[in-house]
């Protein structure tokens, strides 16, 4: 069993219990434990169960690595699944429960997946569920999803109750890694002067080193490491955080950092995460370096760990992983588990080392203290369930035979130890193998470069090779200087303290224990652990072929998930490379992606959620439409009014209702979101000319002409009335959408061709309200208000004036985009409000209601009358839309035109618009297809023409559409058939598609 | 996540203000050219792995365009310069030829 010793436990506080659950059963921790060390301390050794094969598994890892103890945290809007144990600080009232099992932990019934675990293979999905194809969607998807996954998602409904926020920040140099190392080299860049930010992901300083013990001079690593902090805090130009971990490398010194700011007090005041976007002149990537497991049968049961975290959880939390425990190892390290463990009174059976000659002075320590070494020895099994019961014991050489069995409750693992390098690899760094420690480790000739072409990451201590604590301060004291060298400024040069540590013998590189193991053991020798990978799956992918290590990382899924192969991977490479008959650099490693560890999508959000996602844009009217039963719907970053439901309407009610009052008597659209943009100067008659297929430059003053704009490719990007203001200024209206976008393409063009044209573009959307006044009675209301002459004399249809309408100051376009007579007035848009409810006022006795987009659409539609992105998406040309007569013939050049000319954009059998008449008057779907005679390669039917533009016009009381068809305007009368999805078949005549008063009299009164 | 200096306003821009163009100094071909010219002029693009002389704005700044000369496969950023030339001026030329002996980007070297 796992117990609390009485001593030891040099970050929990005794004087302080804190309370919790685990799968709803109440249990007791001390502040300062993680949700493992105290899951440990009352004996709950098995904390999980795996993905695939739902066995039982227990921590193996005490810190980022590991990949078992995945717990679902929290309650409803604060539950998170994939939550690790060994990284959760403990709090009163944590709530937590185990993953991945059905009914419990305990019994689950899924774990009969083991037993068929011969049968369920790397690749086996893809080899099982390929046939027949369509049990794929109804059975086995269904199956799948149900069994798969880690963890529960939240609830959908519930939104997460935390806030996050993101913070920039500047440094010199970026030193990732509080430990022993990064203190170091963070006091070494900071001594230059140079801004240092210091990231530490626990909650504590120093990592690893006072665990493993050794002395700095005259001090113990744990005093060493308080002065260094001291220190550090004392000087003003270094920025300290811990819970803050270095997420991400980036091109040029960007970096991020993962500030978990109150997941150890939920529902403090403040964000629960913060993201740190950092812009840094250096990186030092002080990171440690991860022990990694030994590949042998049954390396997955509850009580095998790592030998260094079981020697953590002993100093750190005072916990004794087991009471009789076996050290397997291949390193001289590991023997500082079985000296901590027995000093700490655990009875330690024996150390089994893999190398014939075993350790060194280590080995002579463990000795003196009683502890029997079994030098070439191996386990070759590790028996028990939910617990480890017995290790058998064989050679390391050969197949795992003539077995010796000890009982034992725990078994700590080490199988050497990998440089955390992913900080380095992100952004480019290169790696090389070193064959000692059988390890990858940063290569200082190949790092990440920046913008100058200069390395830009430093990595330091463990991170980069060095294991043994003298080294490691030196290295990290050299990498300190040099990072602030590097962002340009003069280290003081300084040796590093010298250390006191026990000399190692060399490690063997050891990837199956034993070296030859039978299949039976193989097929239970774990790599991968979150992903339920082993020794046999990965020499099967490479027996079926798989031999980039890329290719295997997603056949086998060995390195995926949470953890990403912080464990695995080395070994998971080695094995293929020894399956493939090659050397482990040959086979390379697979990338290494951000972030670090897993980062909470809400971090990633920041403050950016609900109203702040995307602000929303505003017209002077927007709040009298909000307050008058505005049916919302979002064009561009604008909401406009679909329709104003009154109370007891449906919104098609109200859509009807405006459609048939705008055309017998008064509306008013808000039409202020449309672009406006002032095109100025000696040029930009002969510019507008460039950027519209019609000519622009012959406009006279005063008048106003609807234009096309195209791209250079020749298609159709947006349209709108452009009035001549005077004899060097034009105000181009462009779609609600297309503003911004319109502006961006005009500047293009100006700035990166025609630079030496004079002409200036400036976008004045905000700066006018404007008012579409449509209907019959549109020149009442106005000349009401009094002011300029709006008479068809002095105002005839396509020109504009400025004047004074009422008290207001007005141009008025005399343009109509309904076909009816009609009036867009521009005010100014502090005036917009004002003007709106005088025109409301004014109007009461001319009938007169506002309408919405739904209403503008129909009364278009009606008069056969294009939107952009209705009739267009990018593949349509004017000439499409029977639109040739806005092609200026005379013009030498107009973007577009050439591409015109090309052999595809004059096929005669490109789709032509035209208005499409149903049957029995009932609407065609939107973006319905027409089909045609015969089928395609592929068996469907031909298709001959689709839907465009399809509404309920109430003026007309049916359905009228416009679509694009084959051979469209020649077949005017035909009847062509569009299949819906409903199953029904749409019929439908093909008509001209201005449908409403034809010879346009209605607006030119 | 770049950073490039915009030579209009001098800021050290991120790449979170900046909107990619594409490769700089095409030449434009409009009526009169023939099928291929055009075809070329509209779709046929640079894609090397290495020098690269590209076109940017300042989108989310001073809203100017201009060049810049980098490499593709480091990301070292040679220089940035006016978007109303022809031509990478000759310092320009100078900082690639002196990190990258040798280089050609179509007709430039």
């Amino acid at each position: 069993m796992s117990t609390r010793l009485e001593k030891q436990g040099r970050l929990i506080d005794r004087s302080k219990q804190v309370s919790f659950t685990f799968n709803g059963t109440t249990m007791r921790g001390y502040e300062g434990d993680t949700l493992a060390s105290a899951l440990l301390a009352n004996d709950q050794m098995m904390m999980g169960r795996s993905f695939k094969y739902h066995r039982p598994r227990g921590v193996v890892a005490s810190g980022a690595e590991e990949p078992n103890a995945l717990v679902g945290l929290g309650e409803g809007s604060r539950y998170e699944p994939n939550q690790r144990a060994t990284t959760t600080e403990l709090f009163e009232g944590l709530t937590s429960s185990s993953q991945n099992h059905w009914p419990s932990l305990e019994f689950d019934v899924g774990a009969i997946n083991s037993s068929l675990s011969r049968f369920l293979p790397a690749g086996f999905y893809y080899k099982m569920f390929i046939h027949p194809q369509p049990f794929w969607k109804h059975v086995y998807e269904p199956i799948i999803r149900k069994s798969a996954g880690l963890g529960k998602a939240p609830d959908k409904e519930l939104k997460d109750a935390d806030t996050y926020e993101h913070f920039y920040a500047f440094a010199d140099v970026l030193v990732v890694g509080g430990g022993i190392a990064g203190l170091q080299a963070a006091k070494a860049a900071a001594k230059s002067g140079a801004k240092v930010l210091l990231l530490e992901q626990n909650a504590y300083w120093g990592g690893r080193a006072p665990v493993d013990g050794g002395t700095v001079g005259e001090q113990s690593t744990d005093a060493y490491i308080d002065q260094l902090v001291a220190e550090l805090e004392a000087m003003d130009n270094v920025t300290l955080r811990t819970r803050c971990m270095g997420a991400g490398v980036y091109d040029h010194g960007y970096a991020l950092g993962y500030e978990r700011v109150s997941d150890h007090v939920p529902g403090a005041q403040g964000p629960r995460h913060r993201l740190w976007r950092i812009r840094a002149k250096q990186i030092v990537t002080a990171t440690g370096a991860i022990e990694r497991p030994l590949s042998f049968a049954g390396n997955d049961v509850p009580g095998v760990m790592l030998a260094s975290a079981m020697r953590d959880y002993l100093v750190n939390w005072g916990i004794s992983s087991g009471q009789r425990v076996i050290v397997a190892t291949n390193n001289d390290d590991a023997y500082r588990t079985a000296i901590t463990l027995k000093k700490a009174g655990v009875d330690v059976l024996r150390v089994v080392d893999a190398r014939p000659n075993a350790g060194g002075a280590l080995a002579d320590e463990a000795r003196a203290l009683g502890i029997r070494v079994d030098p070439g020895k191996a386990i070759a099994k590790v028996k028990g369930g939910k617990r480890v019961k017995k290790v058998a014991i064989c050679n390391q050489e050969g197949v795992g035979g003539a077995r010796e069995e000890v009982s034992c409750d725990a078994v700590a693992m080490s199988g050497g130890w990998s440089p955390v390098v992913h900080l380095w690899s992100h952004c480019g760094g290169k790696l090389i193998w070193d064959e000692t420690q059988a390890h990858f480790r940063p290569d200082a000739a190949r790092p990440p470069l920046g913008s100058d072409g200069n390395g830009f990451v430093i990595a330091a201590g463990s991170a980069n090779g060095p294991l043994e604590l003298g080294s490691v301060l030196q290295d990290a004291q050299t990498a300190g200087e040099a990072a602030a060298n590097a962002a340009g400024f003069t280290p003081v040069t300084e040796n590093a303290p010298e250390c006191e540590t026990t000399a190692e013998n060399a490690m063997k590189a050891v990837w199956l224990m034993p070296e030859n193991a039978e299949i039976d053991l193989r097929m239970k020798s774990w790599l991968d652990y979150q992903n339920d990978v082993k020794v046999s799956d990965v020499q099967l992918a490479a027996r079926e072929g798989y031999e980039s290590v890329e290719h295997t990382k997603r056949y086998t899924t060995l390195g995926m998930a949470t953890d990403q192969g912080k464990l695995s991977n080395i070994n998971g490479l080695a094995t293929l490379a020894n399956a493939l008959g090659e050397e482990v650099p040959q086979v390379g490693t697979t990338t290494f992606r951000p972030p670090y560890h897993p980062i909470s999508m809400g971090a990633i959000g920041g403050e950016a959620r609900g109203e702040v996602f995307q602000p929303v844009r505003q017209t002077p009217i927007h709040g009298w439409s909000d307050d008058n039963g505005a049916d919302w719907e979002p064009v561009g970053q604008w909401r406009r009014p679909f329709a104003y439901v009154r109370s007891g309407e449906t919104v098609h009610d109200a859509v009807n209702r405006e459609v048939k009052n705008t055309r017998e008597h008064l509306g008013l659209l808000d039409a202020s979101t449309l672009g406006k943009l002032i095109v100025k100067g000696p040029d930009a008659g002969k510019f507008l000319d460039m950027m519209y297929t019609n000519m622009m430059s012959t406009l006279k003053v005063g008048k106003c002409r609807y234009g096309l704009m195209c791209s250079e490719n020749g298609f159709l990007m947006d349209d709108g009335v452009v009035a001549r203001i005077d004899e060097d200024t034009f105000l181009c209206h462009t779609t609600t959408g297309g503003a911004e976008r319109i502006h961006g393409h005009m500047e293009e063009w100006l700035q990166t061709e025609w630079w030496d044209w004079k002409v200036y573009v400036a976008n004045v959307t905000e700066q006018f309200a404007q008012v579409a006044v449509v209907g019959p009675n549109a020149r009442k209301v106005l000349e009401k208000l009094g002011g300029m002459d709006l008479s068809k004399e002095a105002l005839p249809f396509m020109e504009w004036r400025d004047g004074k309408i009422g008290a207001f100051d007005a141009r008025a376009y005399r343009i109509s985009f309904s076909g009816e007579l009609s009036y867009e007035i521009a005010v100014p848009a502090s005036q917009g409000l004002a003007f709106w409810n005088a025109l409301l006022e004014a109007g009461q006795e001319f009938g007169v209601m506002p309408y919405g987009t739904e209403t503008l659409h129909i009364l278009r539609a009606e008069k056969g009358f294009i939107m952009i992105g209705d009739e267009t998406d990018g593949t349509v040309i004017p000439q499409d839309l029977g639109l040739n007569w806005a092609i200026s013939k005379k013009k030498e050049d107009f973007l577009g035109k050439r591409a015109m000319e090309r052999t595809h954009m004059t096929d005669r059998n490109r789709w032509k618009l035209v208005g499409l008449e149903t049957v029995d008057g009932s609407v065609l779907p939107d973006g319905a297809y027409a089909v045609g005679e015969g089928v395609n390669a592929n068996g469907q039917r031909n298709m001959i023409g689709r839907v465009t533009s399809t509404y309920f016009s109430a003026n007309l009381n049916r359905g009228i559409a416009m679509g694009l068809v084959l051979h469209g305007p020649d077949r005017m009368n035909e009847f062509i058939e569009f299949p819906g999805t409903d199953g029904k078949i749409y019929k439908a005549k093909i008509v001209d598609p201005v449908i409403y008063d034809q010879e346009g009299k209605k607006q030119n009164v | 996540m770049l950073t490039l200096q915009c030579p209009y306003c001098g800021v050290d821009a991120d790449e979170t203000e900046l909107a990619n163009g594409g490769e700089a100094h095409l030449k434009r071909f409009g009526p009169g050219s023939d099928d291929d010219q055009f075809h070329d002029y509209l779709f046929m693009r640079e894609n090397p792995k290495g020098v690269h002389l590209e076109r940017w704005r300042h989108a989310a700044g001073c809203g100017k365009w201009f060049h810049a000369a980098r490499c593709t496969m480091t990301l070292e950023v040679f220089g940035t310069y006016s978007a109303q030339v022809y031509a990478p001026p000759q310092e320009i030329k100078d900082a690639i030829t002196t990190k990258r002996p040798g280089w050609s980007w179509r007709e430039f070297q």
